[in-house]
């Protein structure tokens, strides 16, 4: 990922034809280079009609490949569900004198565990009125608010040719950040919420700088300074927060801070009775500031130029160290905001070192999943979302451990990143005969190139 | 900060820059830095009292005396000598040649033994090295043949994220079998086994279905660590007697080696997978540099297509250089289950497979550079223990985040600007 890496690469093995093809995909590899769509294969075809296109394109295209994704994965997480289930395990003992029996078993398994996946992320029909029924919905939603922020900051590195792994420092510092305002200053209402996210904000884009700072004046590879870097705000955030003084609550030996002040918290979007809070909307705001920034802005132009080819890029007299900090700074930013909700809307009792909740990761899988596209990914965000939240209720009601959604979300990413492979399952037809190609793509490349 | 003397050339931006000859300050600056930080260190928070080395370990036929210093005077001494190589560096530069590898190592060695000295002042208590330096080889033994493995796949072209991954699934492996056999040599196949199972799973999405490398490897490692925690919950947590209780690999000592004062103690009374890393080490190096299997796997990292035409089957190396890579990556897994602690925990590696990634570009892609920098971070773990042994004046959680800041500062400043195989990352597909 490195230029030299891409400069190397780009002669020596630039592929003829890379099965998926179409813009979407290309976003989520990160050097489009490699898919090689340079060869200009645009052929006019009249005779197509509109109606042939369509079904070309829903089963050539990417949203096909991306349902047959999703039902591979739950098949195999069927197959997880029913291999440990014991009532599946006792009946196929007899398997071969009364096989309906563990076909039975199989399907009550599988299918009352997804059944309480439902219940607990999309819509509760056990619920006595609306208000309740909709709750896993909220739940979902509020699982996906600190996702989207660090999604959006880890695909916005992606479009760069940048791999932030970060996202975890990047999250704790923020937290850090924003909690101390909002615990540890007196602000009217309104202004304190917006300097204690703006802190958090910052101080994600600062952490993050450092290692956008370090691979620009130094060639240092993001991949290992993101990482040290998260061990490095975990340890600081520790002794912080072991700190009298410092984040630790007055009076607690425990290493957590006192609770944030009313001023500071965001408030809830639909009332009380759900835990969704303000920070969701400062999310979707920050995916139509990336997607603005990213198809609309100059800055954004140079991040994309740079991620598809630095070398051109830097003969078209784009400041490729000057990009990479900037990259660098708004996606901590992003990954700052995330941290910033999760103290300031998710736990509002004081945190402790583990408020970062694995996010930072998650959001590696998000951005693959949405394609490194801010609206793709508001979508896979949503769906981690209902995952996380169904997947609790599937764990408390039917006693499957909920890493089994971990499995299926991961399938999901590595099926759809396949394209032909689940063409392949599904008999969909390969791609390659497509007579008429985006003209957007070509436009594109040809504005790198000037 | 770095001086540049490019060869023009008619050809394109990318052969330009292989010709590039590369005299960096950056080393020097970083040397001459950590230097005066040290001595600044020094000056501020002086601390009184001797510094008290053991040399010895129990049970040694020739026990050499301990060794009490004054602490500052041993500090300033490692500072002096800091100053010395950060100013050899300086006169490289000047000569316009490269630094040699060996400056920094030694740099490292000298100002840690004086972060030690000083720390150490005053402490009732004694520094055992022959225990720092071998708790740190153990520590370092998963970092390191993950290391290993991580180079071999890189070299041939295939970028492994999924080291983590390898490591987890062997850890898992390696309990279940050693648990039901009674038997840790059989826990060691099986992670090497299921080592190779990750690898061959990343080869058919990289290298059949051309899927981006990061994605497949940052992605398989969620999905072990989905399935190990899925089954760890479902299967080990019930019947944990039976299937998660390993008997683990006594350490051995190796006769007259191990009578070697200070590092006999440390290197060769150790478990059976550290003398296991020891052999691999220069096996991977010479099978990299000495054989035609090695070269024709740079071949296909360097240029597939070179090696295409002269007739070296670039996709079935690629496989046998991840599978072989894997199986490597899986010893490393066993440690954990057989070697460290004799049972399976979730998410258990703790991202020792992102630190083994690290080690191999702060290694260059060199196994023993690479093993080197595994080492280092080996040692980084390990110091914690030991300073919190003699009461370090420092908050432990600056201690811990040291060996953290040292990497930052080595891959900003000694490493500088790394180079990565010329075809890595990218699908081959052929014409």
């Amino acid at each position: 990922m490195s230029e030299d890496r891409q400069l190397g690469g780009d002669e020596v093995a630039r592929p003829q034809h890379v099965g998926e093809e179409d813009a979407g995909a290309r976003q989520a590899v990160l050097q489009a280079d490699r898919t090689g769509d340079a060869e200009g294969r645009v052929v006019p075809d009249p005779d197509a009609g509109r109606w042939h296109d369509a079904l070309r394109r829903v089963t050539q295209g990417s949203w096909a490949v991306s349902v047959g994704a999703v039902v591979l994965a739950v098949l195999a997480g069927s197959v997880l569900i029913a291999v440990t289930d014991e009532a599946v395990q006792e009946a196929s003992g007899y398997f071969f004198s009364r096989p309906s029996d563990t076909l039975a078993a199989v399907g009550s398994a599988v299918g009352s565990a997804y059944a309480a996946l439902f219940r607990g992320a999309v819509w509760n029909f056990q619920a006595d009125d609306l208000a309740g029924a909709i709750r896993p919905l909220m739940n979902s939603l509020n699982f996906a608010t600190p996702l989207i922020g660090a999604g959006l900051g880890v695909a916005l590195a992606f479009r760069a040719g940048l791999f932030n792994i970060g996202g975890r420092g990047q999250m704790l510092v923020a937290a850090a950040a924003a909690g101390w305002v909002g615990f540890g200053m007196e602000l009217p209402v309104v202004l304190h919420l917006l300097v204690a996210m703006a802190a958090g904000i910052a101080a994600g884009a600062v952490w993050a700088g450092i290692a956008g700072l370090l691979k620009a004046a130094t060639g240092a590879h993001e991949v290992i300074t993101t990482i040290m870097l998260n061990y490095i705000a975990f340890y600081l955030v520790s002794w912080m927060l072991a700190t009298p003084g410092l984040l630790q609550a007055p009076g607690s030996s425990n290493p957590k801070t006192p609770p944030m002040q009313d001023t500071a918290v965001l408030p809830d979007l639909f009332g009380p009775r759900y835990n969704v809070h303000w920070g969701l909307v400062f999310a979707l705001v920050a995916v139509a500031f990336v997607w603005w920034l990213l198809n609309r802005s100059r800055l954004g132009f140079t991040f994309r130029a740079v991620g598809e080819n630095p070398a051109a890029a830097r003969v078209a007299g784009i400041d490729v160290p000057r990009t990479t900090v900037s990259v660098m700074l708004v996606a901590g930013g992003l990954l700052g905001l995330a941290g910033a909700t999760q103290v300031l809307g998710t736990v509002t009792t004081g945190f402790s070192s583990d408020i970062d909740a694995g996010i930072g990761f998650d959001a590696i899988t998000v951005a693959l999943l949405g394609r490194s596209s801010p609206i793709g990914v508001l979508f896979a965000a949503i769906l981690f979302g209902a995952f996380k939240a169904g997947g609790s209720v599937m764990q408390a009601s039917e006693n499957v451990p909920i890493e089994i959604v971990v499995v299926v979300q991961s399938l999901i990413v590595l099926f759809i990143a396949a394209p032909p492979l689940v063409r392949a399952v599904f008999r969909l037809p390969q791609p390659g005969e497509r007579p008429a190609r985006k003209p957007r793509s070509r436009s594109k490349q040809k504005e790198v190139a000037a | 900060m770095t001086t540049a003397t490019a060869t023009p050339s008619s050809a394109s931006v990318s052969e330009d820059l292989r010709h590039v000859t590369v005299v960096s300050r950056k080393s020097a600056l970083v040397l001459t830095v950590v230097t005066a930080l040290m001595a600044l260190l020094l000056l501020l928070s002086p601390r009184e009292g001797d510094v008290q080395y053991r040399m010895g370990a129990e049970g040694d036929a020739l026990r050499l005396p301990d060794v009490a210093l004054p602490g500052m005077t041993v500090a300033w001494v490692c500072v002096a000598i800091a100053a010395v190589l950060a100013a050899v560096a300086w006169l490289q530069v000047r000569a316009e040649r490269t630094l040699s590898f060996a400056v920094p190592m030694v740099f490292a060695v000298v100002l840690l033994v004086a972060f030690l000295s000083w720390a150490g002042a005053g402490s009732p208590q004694d520094f055992p090295v022959s225990r720092i330096i071998g708790g740190a080889v153990l520590l370092s033994v998963p970092i390191l043949f993950g290391a290993l493995g991580g180079v071999i796949g890189e070299r041939a072209g295939v970028v492994n994220i999924a080291i983590e991954g390898q490591l987890l699934l062997g850890a898992f492996a390696a309990a279940i079998t050693a648990s039901l056999t009674d038997s840790p040599i059989a826990g060691l196949l099986a992670a090497v086994t299921a080592g190779m199972l990750v690898a061959l799973v990343l080869g058919l999405f990289t290298i059949t279905y051309k899927v981006d490398q990061v994605i497949v490897g940052v992605v398989l490692n969620v999905l072990v660590i989905g399935l190990t925690s899925f089954f760890y919950s479902e299967v080990l947590v019930p019947n944990a007697e039976r299937l998660n209780e390993t008997d683990r690999f006594a350490p051995v000592a190796i006769p007259l080696l191990s009578e070697i004062p200070v590092l006999g103690p440390a290197l060769f009374r150790q478990s059976v997978l550290v003398y296991l890393a020891y052999v691999t080490v220069p096996a991977v190096w010479f099978a990299l540099y000495r054989t035609r299997w090695g070269l024709r796997l740079r071949a296909v990292g360097e240029h597939p297509k070179a090696a295409d035409t002269v007739g070296i089957k670039v996709l079935r190396t690629r496989y046998r250089a991840l599978l072989i890579a894997g199986g490597i990556v899986g010893v490393g897994g066993a440690f954990y289950t057989v070697v460290s602690v004799s049972s399976f925990g979730k998410e258990m590696t703790a991202g020792a497979g992102f630190i083994a990634l690290a080690a191999v570009i702060f290694g260059k892609w060199d196994p023993l550079r690479a093993a080197l920098a595994a080492l280092l971070f080996g040692f980084a773990s390990n110091l914690d223990d030991m300073l919190s042994l003699v009461g370090a004046p420092v908050p432990s959680q600056f201690m811990l985040m040291l060996p953290y800041v040292v990497t930052l500062f080595a891959v900003a400043g000694l490493v500088g600007k790394s180079r990565a195989p010329a075809a890595d990352g990218v699908p081959y597909i052929k014409e």
